[in-house]
């Protein structure tokens, strides 16, 4: 199937509050004809906001929305063509999966006969044929999502959005549910948003992350550059896990951390001598290292978790601040005692991110937020 | 009696006096009006099912119970369709406009049925309101009969009965989760279809409770029907009345409480009943 079947979606310069209460500001996205976005923030950031002043349930303050470049604003969510997914799919509990999939094409009086076709076709790439007859209390919830997938995108809509769409689901059904539905979403070459305050989710889905925290955008990237090249403190414990450690700036490609090393970054960090920065390094980009290593940090080993494939090791520095590694369960084994000393090292120093927030910010800010 | 028993009944204790009071006011009179019933004369002699043959042959008499039945089912149809705006806009209200609401609503339940029977002479009488302005304002020519008018009566008794409707309805609106709504919408129904082919399908249960409330309520309104029907109405509860004061013919007039009291019942259990069917597929509302 073409890519070019979703709209292109641009909005420029939203603004929205709830009375004194500033839901979102400045908010400039462009997304292209046939892309997946996930919006990620935690709860309280404005994604569920935006999504509504996307589909039309809500009219921004301020600022456009287009559509492949005309303005939607004045236009009500039951002429946008959007297809919704909803967070508890909103399956319709009083019609059969058969008629939840031919409600909009019924709203847009479509030929029984073409509604039947176009149904058909629908529950097929759902794989949900065999299920047309039953009420969705029948269904399991990968089930009712499959049908929440097949009613949104059964009117051929220019634009799908999904709200929250997999939170609903076991743990375990949850990856298998992402891929299925990233790839009916890419087969249909929609345009798809899709709303989490999941990372996991935003990054196993999407081409590219928004990242909301308080109503603005703080970064926009792909899922790779987002994790490797966080624009901010937030973003780099929002995304995934990390490890932040304080330290001083004492070269323009030096830091001084507090745990005990300086290490060097091969690259200005773009700050004056002595300002106090954190350093990102993230729990796969440290490993266990000898003394003699430049930039080696001596911790004592408080924990090891086995976590399958790989386990996560809990060294604390001299400076009393908590460092996690993340490795191979071969490498980790021998050296990870509890109470054993040992050094640590930063595989990849260009991976390091370095802000001048202070991690206590990031910290209390992450509590309220979460 | 062993342990458990005991604490059975132990449990059953604090319930004693209001049994007691539903037995005392309800049950007794109640089998004292089947026993009465079951006389073929006036003067209670003899032993029968007289009355109810007498009932069941009297055109007259079929004819005062369905049109009570009429009645009550046009009061609750009319208050049904009154009702929803009224639910739709408080639910979408913000919480204050719900509290002005909710006490419009429970307003006229704080006043007397005479008092607000009354209102509704003073509104519709031949000086009334209604007559006052149109004959002021040139529209009508001379005054019209409102009162003692059946379609006074069913104003009246709507006007009446509405928070037994509203109230269930509103109810059940609450419940129906917006995203229903909001999906439908997305999928391009309009508001009209919105609502016919997902609100009121899924608020039916309350819109049920609500109705049979009010066709119960309508259909044995004695006040009201007497007042704003006068006497040229003849419904059951007036008839009874009739019956048992007028005439003094207490069996018939026992009679006829039953036949009424069986039809209205009758037909709460059995609308009740299918809409547990049909509502089955509703159970995550």
């Amino acid at each position: 199937m073409s890519n070019t079947r979703g709209h292109s979606l641009d909005l420029m310069d939203i603004g929205h509050a709830f009375g004194a209460t500033v839901a979102l500001d400045g908010i400039n996205l462009a997304v292209a004809a046939g892309e997946l976005i996930a919006l990620l923030g935690p709860s309280g950031c404005g994604k569920t906001t935006m999504l509504q002043i996307i589909a039309g349930f809500l009219r921004p303050s301020r600022g456009e929305v287009r559509f492949d470049g005309a303005r939607v604003e004045h236009i009500p969510a039951n002429r946008r063509s959007i297809g919704m997914v909803f967070q508890n799919y909103a399956l319709f509990p009083h019609l059969t999966v058969f008629e939840n999939v031919a409600y909009g094409l019924r709203a847009r009086k479509t030929a029984n006969a073409e509604v039947a076709t176009k149904v058909e076709q629908m529950l097929g790439l759902a794989q949900m044929t065999t299920f047309a007859r039953r009420l969705p209390g029948e269904l399991s919830g990968g089930q009712q999502q499959r049908v929440a997938l097949a009613r949104a995108l059964a009117i051929d809509p220019g634009l799908v959005l999904l709200d929250e769409p997999f939170s609903a689901l076991d743990k375990n059904l949850r990856l298998d549910m992402q891929i299925e539905i990233k790839s009916l979403l890419k087969t249909f070459g929609v345009t798809s948003i899709i709303v989490t305050h999941d990372q996991e989710e935003a990054l196993s889905m999407a081409d590219r992350i928004v990242v909301l925290n308080k109503g603005r955008i703080e970064q926009i990237d792909n899922p790779d550059a987002l994790y490797d090249r966080p624009a901010s403190l937030f973003i780099s414990s929002f995304i995934g896990h990390t490890n932040l450690l304080r330290g001083t700036v004492t070269e323009t490609d030096r830091v001084l951390l507090d745990a005990g090393p300086e290490i060097d970054l091969g690259r200005s960090v773009q700050r004056r001598r002595g300002t106090p920065v954190t350093v990102s390094v993230r729990p796969e980009n440290v490993e266990f290292g000898a003394a003699e290593r430049p930039g080696a940090i001596p911790v004592t080993i408080r924990v090891t978790v086995p976590l399958g494939a790989v386990s996560v090791t809990e060294g604390i520095t001299a400076s009393g601040e908590a460092v996690k590694i993340s490795q191979a369960r071969a490498a980790t084994t021998a050296k990870a005692q509890a109470g054993s000393n040992v050094w640590l090292a930063i595989s990849d120093l260009s991976r390091v991110s370095i802000f001048s927030t202070p991690v206590d910010d990031v910290s209390s800010q992450q509590q309220r937020s979460i | 009696m062993t342990p458990a028993s005991t604490t059975a009944s132990r449990q059953l204790l604090p319930v004693i006096p209001l049994a007691a009071l539903f037995f005392a006011a309800f049950v007794l009179p109640l089998a004292a009006l089947v026993a009465i019933s079951l006389f073929r004369t006036p003067q209670f002699a003899e032993l029968s099912l007289a009355q109810y043959l007498r009932f069941l042959s009297d055109p007259f008499s079929i004819k005062v119970l369905s049109d009570t039945l009429l009645l009550g089912a046009e009061v609750a149809l009319a208050a049904l369709v009154l009702a929803y705006p009224l639910a739709l806009v408080y639910v979408a209200s913000g919480q204050f406009m719900r509290t002005l609401i909710t006490f419009l609503i429970m307003l006229p339940l704080l006043t007397s049925t005479v008092v607000r029977t009354f209102a509704w002479i003073v509104i519709l009488g031949r000086d009334g309101i209604i007559n006052s302005a149109m004959l002021s304002l040139g529209l009508w020519q001379a005054p019209a009969r409102l009162l003692y008018t059946w379609e006074g009566m069913v104003l009246a008794l709507t006007q009446i009965q509405l928070p037994l409707m509203a109230l269930p309805v509103i109810n059940s609106l609450l419940r129906l989760d917006g995203n229903l709504t909001r999906a439908a919408e997305g999928l391009g129904a309009s508001r009209a279809r919105t609502f016919v082919t997902v609100i009121l399908p899924l608020t039916l249960p309350g819109a049920i409770a609500g109705w049979l409330l009010v066709f119960a309520a309508a259909a044995t309104a004695f006040i009201t029907q007497t007042l704003v029907g006068g006497g040229r109405i003849i419904l059951m509860p007036s008839y009874i009345y009739q019956q048992a004061v007028g005439v003094q013919d207490w069996p018939f007039a026992a009679a006829l409480s039953l036949v009424f009291t069986l039809a209205v019942t009758g037909i709460v259990f059995a609308i009740g009943a299918l809409s547990r069917r049909y509502v089955r597929g509703i159970d995550a509302v």
